[in-house]
């Protein structure tokens, strides 16, 4: 029962800084998603914990002791590598319990019941070579897993198996990583796996950690451009407006049309700033009005549950619109009218792309 | 195959058969020349058919060699030990170097790194007779002429870089963190070293060995200037059969035989760990 403390840990390759100054603390039995673009530095966090290479400035602790220097096997880390990294010459019983330093006999319980949990057993005399991707994966876990480490660290664990065992594994994930009150610092480089598994994720942009939060907080008010665009598919969509106060209101003109933002919403009028609309957000009619967005629908992609609408409003700028697919959707060339609710918007500094204000729903993808 | 027409396989069938002729034509030709008498031997044209004789492997085995001249003691039994003592000893010492030095070359980046393995791998370029004129004088001084110690060192001009140089294609080939599950599975350094990476690379140990093996068996220079008879392996001591009556074509060819054959069951020994692909499957492709 120990939590990790990573503290202002810096690593730099050259002239590549894959970690500037990262800092963050997984409580004992907590899952945090390292969520970032692939070459953020997800992966080399992973191994300064784990120890393949030690960081340059900071400290990572675990249970308030570093484990900065120490050897790999010292440090009571399990890990599940993107690879698998399976011993090809021993069977799936072997690689699970290899960690296991124990009488025969508590071995084969410990492996028996972890197998059965992950559901392998049939398959523990195989060698990796003999086995499916699935079950690699799951052999890699049941390995990183039997140890009860203090610390779990997951490398993008998902990636390599195909979809359907991947939505299966999403939902089994939270309860396996709580089973032994470990640490787990889970990396992904998919929003949506980092929101169904992680109880918080840490946005990792260019080595720095960009927001860390729960995962309604991150999708509701992303604390920049950058993660708002990371978060969502299809990717929000921003406008360049200024908002004006009038009668203590604020409002927001996009393409001509004049969306009020509601008063008190602590925002200073009058700056240049990013309006950001998620695409789920915005509604398609045939009715024009004042608030609403003249535009022309361009595209139409069904995706089963939801048609995308590529949108080009009347000042040129491309917006994408996901509709329930029962709603009215028209076709492309046809002239609409959009509009978005006022609780729905988010403000960015459109200098700095950094976050202002909005977004009062709270709601997940 | 696909397109197996009845013409692609006649030819396929002659081609092959054309190629194991070629090949194997020298082996065959010694193997028959071993079981003739130098009479047989010299007739033209040669026959194929022959009463064979076990004379040659009798005079081999008891050193006794029967000529014209006389008769001549020859030690190629004596000598076909000290080629077994001298190879054996030679490859198994390179392996213990060698193998360490090659992981260390494929796992860590260190000062120099590269020009060190690129020295070792240059003792392949210099010609043998350019350093063995230096290599007598010192061996002499340090008393290492004449020793089996004094050959196994220097044929670790052949063998190390062979090693060395194989064996670290191997540990490259190996993604590392197979041995990063291991040590985080709670092993050392060294048991992983042990357990993970020599396990999978060997394939490329026994044939790098096996190579080795070969060049040291067959290394003549080294010992004709540093070892005097009784320490002498075949390749020297074939030289023997070069005597005042003639060369004696029917012993030369026992003795390729013999010599030949240790290194023969090697290879057929280790072919099944040449071939095996044992690091198949370990991570995805």
């Amino acid at each position: 029962m120990a939590r990790l403390d990573i503290n202002s840990v810096s690593k730099a390759f050259g002239a590549t800084r894959p970690a500037d100054g990262l800092s963050l603390t997984v409580e004992s039995g907590e899952i945090v998603a390292v969520f970032g673009p692939s070459g953020s530095g997800k992966t080399v966090l992973l191994r300064m914990i784990a120890g393949m290479f030690e960081p340059d400035d900071g400290d990572i602790q675990v249970g308030g002791r570093s484990i900065v220097g120490a050897a790999p096997e010292r440090r009571g880390i399990g890990m599940a590598f993107q690879n698998f990294a399976l011993f090809p010459h021993m069977t799936a019983r072997d690689n699970i319990a290899s960690g296991l330093r124990a009488k025969a006999g508590e071995v084969t319980a410990r492996v028996a019941a972890i197998s059965k949990l992950l559901k392998i057993e049939h398959v523990l005399g195989h060698t990796p070579r003999e086995l499916s991707n699935g079950q690699k994966q799951r052999t890699a876990l049941a390995r990183a897993l039997i140890g009860n480490p203090d610390v779990l660290l997951l490398d993008d664990p998902l990636r390599n198996v195909d979809a359907k065992l991947r939505y299966e594994m999403r939902l089994e994930l939270p309860s396996l990583l709580r089973r032994g009150s470990a640490a787990v610092l889970y990396v992904t480089q998919d929003y949506r796996e980092a929101m169904a598994i992680a109880d918080r994720i840490a946005v990792l942009i260019d080595g720095r950690f960009a927001q860390i939060g729960t995962p309604d907080d991150i999708y509701a008010q992303p604390a920049s451009v950058a993660v708002a665009r990371l978060f969502g598919d299809p990717t929000i969509n921003l406008a360049e407006v200024t908002p004006v106060a009038e009668h203590g209101a604020l409002s927001v003109v996009v393409a001509g049309a004049r969306t009020w933002l509601g008063s008190g919403v602590g925002v200073a009028p009058d700056g240049p700033c990013w309006l950001g609309v998620r695409p789920d957000d915005l509604v398609i009619s045939s009715t024009p009005g004042d608030d609403a967005i003249p535009a022309r629908i361009l595209a139409v992609t069904p995706m089963y549950e939801k048609a995308v609408l590529l949108l080009r409003l009347a000042d040129g700028t491309e917006w994408l619109a996901a509709l329930p697919h029962d709603a009215p959707l028209g076709a492309a060339d046809d002239a609409v009218f959009v509009r978005f609710a006022p609780d729905a918007a988010m403000l960015f500094d459109r200098a700095t792309g950094l976050w202002i204000g909005l977004s009062h729903r709270r709601q997940a993808a | 195959m696909e397109h197996s027409s009845l013409a692609g396989l006649i030819f396929r069938g002659v081609a092959l058969t054309l190629i194991v002729l070629f090949f194997m034509f020298p082996i065959v030709w010694i193997f028959m020349m071993s079981f003739q008498n130098n009479d047989q031997i010299l007739r033209i044209p040669p026959r194929i058919l022959f009463e064979p004789t076990l004379s040659n492997y009798k005079a081999l085995i008891s050193g006794q060699l029967h000529t014209a001249a006389g008769n001549l003691q020859i030690t190629f039994m004596r000598n076909l030990f000290n080629s077994v003592v001298l190879s054996s000893a030679a490859v198994a010492l390179a392996l213990l170097l060698g193998v360490p030095a090659a992981y260390a070359f494929a796992r860590f980046k260190f000062r120099l790194g590269e020009t060190i393995a690129f020295t070792l791998l240059s003792f392949r370029f210099a010609p043998p007779l350019l350093v063995l004129l230096p290599l007598s004088l010192y061996y002499q001084e340090l008393g290492l002429n004449d020793t089996y110690f004094g050959i196994v060192w220097v044929y670790q001009l052949i063998a190390l870089p062979l090693i060395l140089w194989i064996v670290r294609g191997y540990f490259e080939d190996i993604s590392p963190d197979i041995e990063h599950a291991y040590r985080l599975a709670g092993h050392s350094w060294w048991e992983a070293f042990t357990r993970i990476a020599v396990p999978l690379a060997g394939p490329g140990i026994a044939a790098a060995g096996l190579l080795s093996f070969i060049f040291c068996w067959n290394n003549f220079v080294f010992a004709l200037i540093l070892a005097s008879a009784d320490k002498q392996p075949v390749t020297v001591g074939a030289l023997a059969f070069v005597t005042a009556s003639g060369i004696q074509y029917g012993q030369i060819a026992a003795a390729i035989v013999l010599s030949v054959t240790p290194t023969l069951l090697l290879a057929l020994y280790a072919q099944r760990y040449l071939v095996e692909g044992l690091s198949l499957g370990a991570v995805k492709g």
